[in-house]
């Protein structure tokens, strides 16, 4: 129903960001940091130019995770932590469709950290993208996994004393085969790094840096932290992961591109009927 | 009336037709698996019918094990009562499944005259014991104890040597030499009990017959049933579904993927169904746990996914390659929320082929979550059996034509069913959702949107035609037997015998537990003035699932044990019979 209104059987000769928007109004804060991703992903469906309906954008719960509702793409809306399960199955059941898959930073680490590992380690054909604000919004003020340790909380007063999470470099370690990092206020940068992600073979991570203005304010800040990675990508981990190791959080850019093949576990053409698979149960 | 009191073993009164109980057991590694496998396989081959269960001990390797078989000229569906024929390699650890396996006082039990005394267990059973040299003479043919044991029990249980022979050179992959080797300790062991060997069974040149354990047939059901994706965790007794799925699949145009666990398998399947694939995943128990937010999930984004759930003795990691009937409750209580679901479950090793196909049908048709009960004693038993009657059909999603003007995802229809739009399919684009929703797809959080969406979710479940193949219903007696899954096999049998001493009972073998049928179920009771419930569980999870759920007739009984001891058809047919005399004197 919110696909473009197009008459039926003529898709327009090219797709502009406009038709990959669905007409719901988001229910994010004003200033969110969302907003932009949400631009910036239907600038980069643009890029790519695949019809919106060839597309599935799939999330757990969260603020972020609002995200499908927002495209004119088909969505799938699951449960918390679980989008790239969904989404792994999909695409591999399905393996014409493109498929971005949107968490937050509580969504895809924490409730989700088993299945980022073995999605970086599968590498499945699609695009991973986690909306990181280093706390829950969507429950209003805790802790994540990106969380700075002396950050205080209703939950964790004086804060968590619990070391952050390092995404990237677990990613790498992982077997992820592209790695970047994006920052919200930088539509146009984010929404190259998106369509460079989604056309990149296996399984693509991208962290963006996404502020929630509401729990977070002092995030409105990031804007004059981030700055441009000041090297071109690498294929090799190991230096790619030193460089992440080492650099101050908010080095934008693709930090790394890697050659592995994609997961090749799909559907296999059939070779036998179901009278062939019974002369083996007969006696 | 308790099903803890001991198992009274008289000799089955045989209504049909003969039949025999071979046990045979030894310490993991001495090949008695393989033994009882051949043997099931000449049966085949001699135009038997027959069940092997397997049991052993918990150790991954080594340890105790036991094939428990029961062949005959007609269909069996459940163990005896007791074995007449016990072939015993050692008596390692034996006293940890002695109970599993009871003798008569007209049994044979043939043991390794160097494996030390005959434990007391079985010897107060009276069963005759014949000691050879089982050992030394499989040494002297150059062969394995096993090749021995198969011949003994072939011989004794009246399996036509020919039929072992063939059995043992279709079964030997290996070489040449092995081969006649294991020919001759067969021959041996064929030899050494003549003297005591039975009249040859007698196979009936019946019906199309297969041998597949209810885990294949599961899985072909579901291949059958329209299944292309499966997504799972290994778990016992669950794992050897999907086994023999992963190369079917392949086979049939799908694909199999081992997840990182269950809450990424029942998520990979939804995302697949999502995609427009029929989806499945196996699992057991504990497995079972972890999926029902999942579960839930499906049930509210309505989309269809058959978990099948390979039941074993619980609570927690419990007994895992033993059976029960304990996970009922469960799967019909075990989600948050409103959340009307599917759950139906097999009556044999042979209908966990019909019915698995009949989830994927109604799932498909219904979009929504189906939950096929199995367990381990029909998942991981192997059975020659009648060719199964399967549904038939392809499944029937109803989907959304592109660009249907209006579409709205979750449209409240009449029947409750609403055309679901497969991704690729250009203009009805929408998002599923978990979230309480609109019509249109759309989170919502209002009351009638809720009320609406939660009645068109109940709506199409209960007002689908399930036909037939709700119940498996016998007899028209005024007392009635209600049970469900493999309890099926053994009260079929406790009925017959029952029967023959005059006390005829209605069995009522229910396949649809959720939504539970109630015109259906006072058509099958009508005239019944009690019903008695049997199943395998602590509880009587399926007595208190009824009463909850049906007015029954009368005073309900329940007659039902845990595992993992099997229900015997003794144990019930003994209950039946005082269960009616009792009403008599009630009179
Ligand atoms: C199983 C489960 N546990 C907890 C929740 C509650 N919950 C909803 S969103 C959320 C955290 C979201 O945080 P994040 O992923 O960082 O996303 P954000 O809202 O910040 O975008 C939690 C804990 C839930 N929905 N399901
Ligand atoms: S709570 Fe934070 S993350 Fe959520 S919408 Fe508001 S600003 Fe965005």
């Amino acid at each position: 129903m919110n696909d473009m209104c197009q008459p039926p059987g003529l898709a327009p000769e090219t797709f502009g960001a406009q038709h990959y928007k669905s007409d719901y109004k988001p229910i994010w804060c004003p200033g969110c940091g969302d907003y932009t991703v949400l631009a910036a992903i239907t600038k980069a469906l643009a890029t790519v130019q695949k019809p919106p309906h060839e597309v599935a954008v799939v999330s757990g719960i969260g603020c972020s995770s609002r995200i499908p509702a927002y495209t004119s793409c088909y969505g799938f809306h699951g449960v918390h932590g679980r989008a790239l399960a969904a989404g792994t199955g999909l695409k591999v059941a399905r393996p014409d469709l493109t498929v971005l898959v949107a968490s937050g930073d509580g969504d895809g680490y924490s409730i989700g950290g088993n299945h980022f590992l073995h999605a970086c380690r599968r590498n499945v054909d699609l695009t991973y993208i986690v909306m990181d604000n280093h706390v829950y919004g969507m429950t209003k003020g805790q802790p994540s996994p990106t969380t700075e340790p002396d950050w205080d909380s209703k939950l964790s007063p004086g804060g968590t004393g619990v070391r952050s999470f390092h995404p990237l470099v677990i990613a790498l370690a992982s077997g992820a085969n592209f790695v970047a990092r994006a920052f919200s206020g930088d539509q146009q940068g984010t929404a190259e790094i998106i369509a460079q992600g989604i056309r990149h073979p296996g399984f693509s991570f991208i962290e963006i840096l996404s502020p929630c203005v509401t729990f977070r304010p002092e995030q409105r800040d990031w804007r004059n932290l981030v700055h441009p990675a000041s090297v071109q990508p690498t294929d090799d981990p190991a230096r790619a992961a030193k460089r992440i190791m080492t650099d101050d959080g908010f080095n934008i850019g693709v930090l790394y591109a890697g050659h592995r093949a994609p997961y090749a576990g799909g559907p296999s053409p059939a070779s036998a009927d179901m009278a062939a698979l019974e002369a083996e149960f007969a006696v | 009336m308790d099903g803890s009191t001991s198992i009274e073993l008289k000799q089955a009164a045989h209504v049909v037709q003969r039949d025999v109980s071979i046990a045979i057991a030894g310490s993991g590694g001495s090949g008695v698996m393989t033994a009882g496998t051949w043997l099931l396989d000449a049966a085949a081959r001699a135009g038997l019918y027959g069940l092997m269960v397997r049991t052993s001990g918990p150790q991954i390797r080594g340890g105790e094990a036991a094939a428990l078989l029961r062949l005959s000229g007609a269909q069996v569906e459940s163990l005896d009562d007791a074995f007449d024929v016990l072939v015993a390699l050692d008596w390692q650890n034996v006293h940890r499944f002695a109970d599993e396996i009871p003798l008569r006082a007209t049994s044979v039990l043939v043991c390794d005259a160097d494996a030390g005394e005959v434990p007391a267990v079985f010897l107060a059973s009276g069963a005759r014991v014949v000691a050879l040299p089982l050992k030394k003479m499989a040494k002297a043919a150059g062969s394995w104890i096993n090749m021995l044991a198969l011949g003994i029990s072939g011989a004794l249980a009246g399996v036509p040597q020919a039929q072992l022979e063939e059995a043992v050179r279709s079964g030997w992959k290996r070489d040449g030499d092995g081969l006649a080797a294991n020919l001759r300790a067969l021959n041996e062991g064929c030899l050494a009990v003549a003297h005591l060997a039975g009249s040859p069974l007698t196979g009936s040149a019946g019906p199309r017959r297969w041998l597949l354990s209810g885990n294949e047939a599961a899985g072909y059901g579901a291949l059958r049933g329209g299944v292309r994706f499966v997504a799972a965790y290994p778990i016992t007794p669950a794992t050897e579904m999907l086994e023999w799925m992963a190369p079917a699949l392949a086979r049939t145009g799908g694909c199999l993927l081992q997840a990182e666990d269950e809450l990424a398998s029942i998520n990979m399947i939804i995302g697949a169904s999502f995609g427009g694939v029929p989806s499945l995943t196996a699992t057991a128990g504990p497995g079972l746990s972890l999926m029902t937010e999942g579960i839930g999930l499906a049930v509210a984004a309505e989309v269809p996914i058959v978990v099948v759930d390979v039941m074993r003795g619980g609570p927690s990691t419990g007994i895992p390659a033993k059976s029960e009937q304990s996970d009922l409750s469960f799967a019909v209580a075990g989600l948050h929320g409103d959340a009307p679901r599917l759950v139906v479950s097999p009556t044999s090793i042979s209908d966990c082929a019909a019915t698995t196909h009949w989830a994927v049908q109604l799932a498909e048709a219904l979009q929504c979550p189906a939950l096929v009960l199995s367990d381990q004693f029909l998942g991981q038993s192997q059975a020659i059996v009648r060719a199964p009657e399967l549904p038939e059909g392809a499944p029937q999603r109803l989907v959304a034509p592109a660009h249907a003007p209006g579409y709205k995802r979750y449209a409240n229809t009449e029947n409750g069913v609403s055309p679901m739009a497969i991704p690729g399919t250009p203009g009805v684009t929408y998002t599923a959702d978990g979230l309480e929703h609109t019509e249109g797809a759309i989170p919502s959080s209002q009351a009638a949107d809720h009320r609406k969406q939660l009645d068109k979710r109940l709506r199409k479940l209960t007002g689908h035609d399930y036909g037939s193949r709700w119940a498996d219903c016998e007899g028209d007696a005024p007392l009635a037997v209600i049970t469900f899954g493999s309890a099926t096999g053994p009260v079929r049998e406790a009925a017959r015998r029952a029967a023959a001493q005059g006390v005829e009972v209605r069995v009522i073998a229910l396949r649809l537990l959720m939504p539970l049928q109630a015109a259906a179920l006072d058509r099958a009771l009508a005239g019944v003035e009690r019903v008695i419930v049997v199943e395998q569980n602590h509880g009587a999870q399926l007595l208190h699932y009824l009463r909850g759920a049906y007015d029954l007739p009368g005073q309900p009984a329940s007659f039902h044990h845990p595992g993992p001891l099997p229900l015997r058809p003794a144990e019930i047919c003994n209950a039946l019979v005082a269960w009616a005399r009792e009403e008599e004197t009630l009179a």
